[in-house]
């Protein structure tokens, strides 16, 4: 069983600790963290890849660094009116921004369904989550150097 | 009892001009006797965002749908629902939402299942409320529980079963989904397989009708005049017409439901809320792939 980076293994601990109902109100929390894009991002959204399984539009960028152990920068876009997955790309950003590309790679793909949220939200949402954290693996894997 | 209905020279031009108020009617009627204001989004957190004030939340997935069953609540689940937000029988209930209120006609389509009689949509939904500068609030509104009467649902009149939608090839089909779930296009990333259904395609003889194209671009239902254009005209559509509506699980096809049953007026519409993600991967039922509507098959599928 793969190991989750500290961060994202205390908010996930952070979400399973409350009752099923106090989960949603704390991804709602999340979703008001979610950071602002960079000035060297902001206005460049060819560098965004569009997550189109999410119901709402989410854009995320991915920076491999190639200093040691390959740190990675995760930068996510998504509209005020798209809470939920504002709240998800905000778990990801708090869980996994600057840890190292393997261990990244490391996290199993259905991590979003250890959040707990499985019975509030819907099947295509959570679709949605996974295939967030599948295409920040993707592009990770692809960014490396072979 | 019930509250007045909205007059006004759009909403008149409509069959059934009760089923709608304006932003402007919920304004002046926000606190009135006898009136639960719902919110129904598809983003479960868009309502603790900022909502009309003095609306409840009502959720599609964790309150409307069985939590086992692919099915609604049943009887005594909708009157505990109900009961819990403070409506009665004899409520006057406004539903708005987010995206030109595709979910709040959802939960207006399941409320019709359960026959509650006074039940209308707020034209333009959240956005328009919001465009309009109107007040949002995050306080959540302070419910007296009431007693609803365990009423069973009646499918019959405004939903179809898959077997009855086999029946009923050869009769008027409105497939409300996107041009490319329509034609059977995949459209994913190699890597990122679509789970929703096995096959693409639409049902044999249905016409493309995108819900989206009932709603103004401020989200408001089109006029009785362009509607009509759209689906007697375009979608070829008779009065009289015995309708099936369906999309990927219901909820698309609820707004157009709604459309051709309360705005054109339509007698015998149903709403096919199995749709395609049952359809796409039911054994042996017909599919047609690409832009054709398709001829009506010989065959209906093994059971037909």
């Amino acid at each position: 069983m793969s190991q989750l980076p500290d961060a994202l293994n205390e908010i996930v601990e952070e979400f399973t600790e409350v009752p099923e109902a106090d989960r949603l109100e704390l991804l709602l929390e999340y979703s008001r963290e979610l950071p602002e894009l960079p000035a060297r991002l902001a206005d460049h959204p060819e560098l965004f890849e569009q997550v189109v399984e999410c119901q709402s539009p989410l854009f995320l960028a991915v920076e491999v660094s190639a200093e040691a152990n390959n740190p990675v920068g995760l930068f996510f876009s998504a509209p005020p009116e798209a809470p939920t997955t504002r709240g998800f790309a905000s778990v990801l950003a708090a869980g996994l921004d600057g840890a190292e590309a393997a261990a990244i790679l490391a996290v199993p793909d259905d991590m979003p369904h250890q959040l707990g949220l499985t019975r509030a939200l819907s099947p295509l949402r959570m679709r949605g989550m996974t295939a967030m954290l599948g295409r920040i693996k993707r592009q990770i894997s692809e960014q490396l150097p072979a | 009892m019930s509250l007045s209905v909205e007059s006004n020279e759009k909403y008149a031009a409509y069959a059934h001009p009760e089923r709608l108020v304006s932003t402007q009617w919920v304004a002046d009627n926000l606190g009135a006797e006898n009136l639960v204001v719902l919110e129904s989004d598809e983003d479960i957190l868009l309502y603790s965002t900022g909502h009309v004030p003095g609306a409840l939340k009502i959720d599609w997935h964790t309150e409307l749908n069985d939590e086992v069953t692919r099915d609604y609540v049943d009887g005594e689940g909708f009157a505990q629902l109900m009961a819990a937000k403070g409506i009665t029988r004899e409520s006057t209930v406004v539903i708005y939402g987010d995206k030109s209120n595709w979910w709040a006609a959802y939960a207006l389509w399941v409320f019709t299942l359960f026959g509650h009689e006074d039940v209308r949509l707020m034209d333009g939904g959240r956005d328009k409320w919001i465009a309009e500068g109107r007040e949002l609030s995050t306080e959540k509104p302070a419910v007296t529980a009431t007693e609803y009467p365990v009423i069973e649902r009646v499918d019959s009149e405004i939903r179809a079963f898959l077997p009855e939608v086999l029946k009923h090839l050869g009769n008027p089909l409105i497939d409300v989904r996107s041009a490319e779930e329509y034609t059977g296009e995949r459209t994913h990333m190699p890597n990122y397989p679509e789970e929703g259904a096995l096959r693409g395609g639409h049902i044999p003889t249905a016409a493309s009708v995108p819900w989206a194209k009932a709603a103004a671009e401020d989200g408001t239902f089109r006029s009785r005049g362009e509607l009509e254009a759209i689906y007697l005209d375009g979608a070829g559509l008779k009065p009289g017409d015995d309708v099936v509506a369906y999309c990927r699980i219901g909820e698309r096809s609820s707004h157009t439901w709604f459309v051709l049953k309360h705005l054109l007026g339509f007698e015998t519409v149903r709403n096919y809320d199995g749709s395609w993600t049952e359809w796409g991967n039911a054994v042996g039922v017909p599919i047609v792939r690409g832009e054709a509507a398709g001829e009506m098959p010989a065959q209906r599928g093994a059971r037909a």
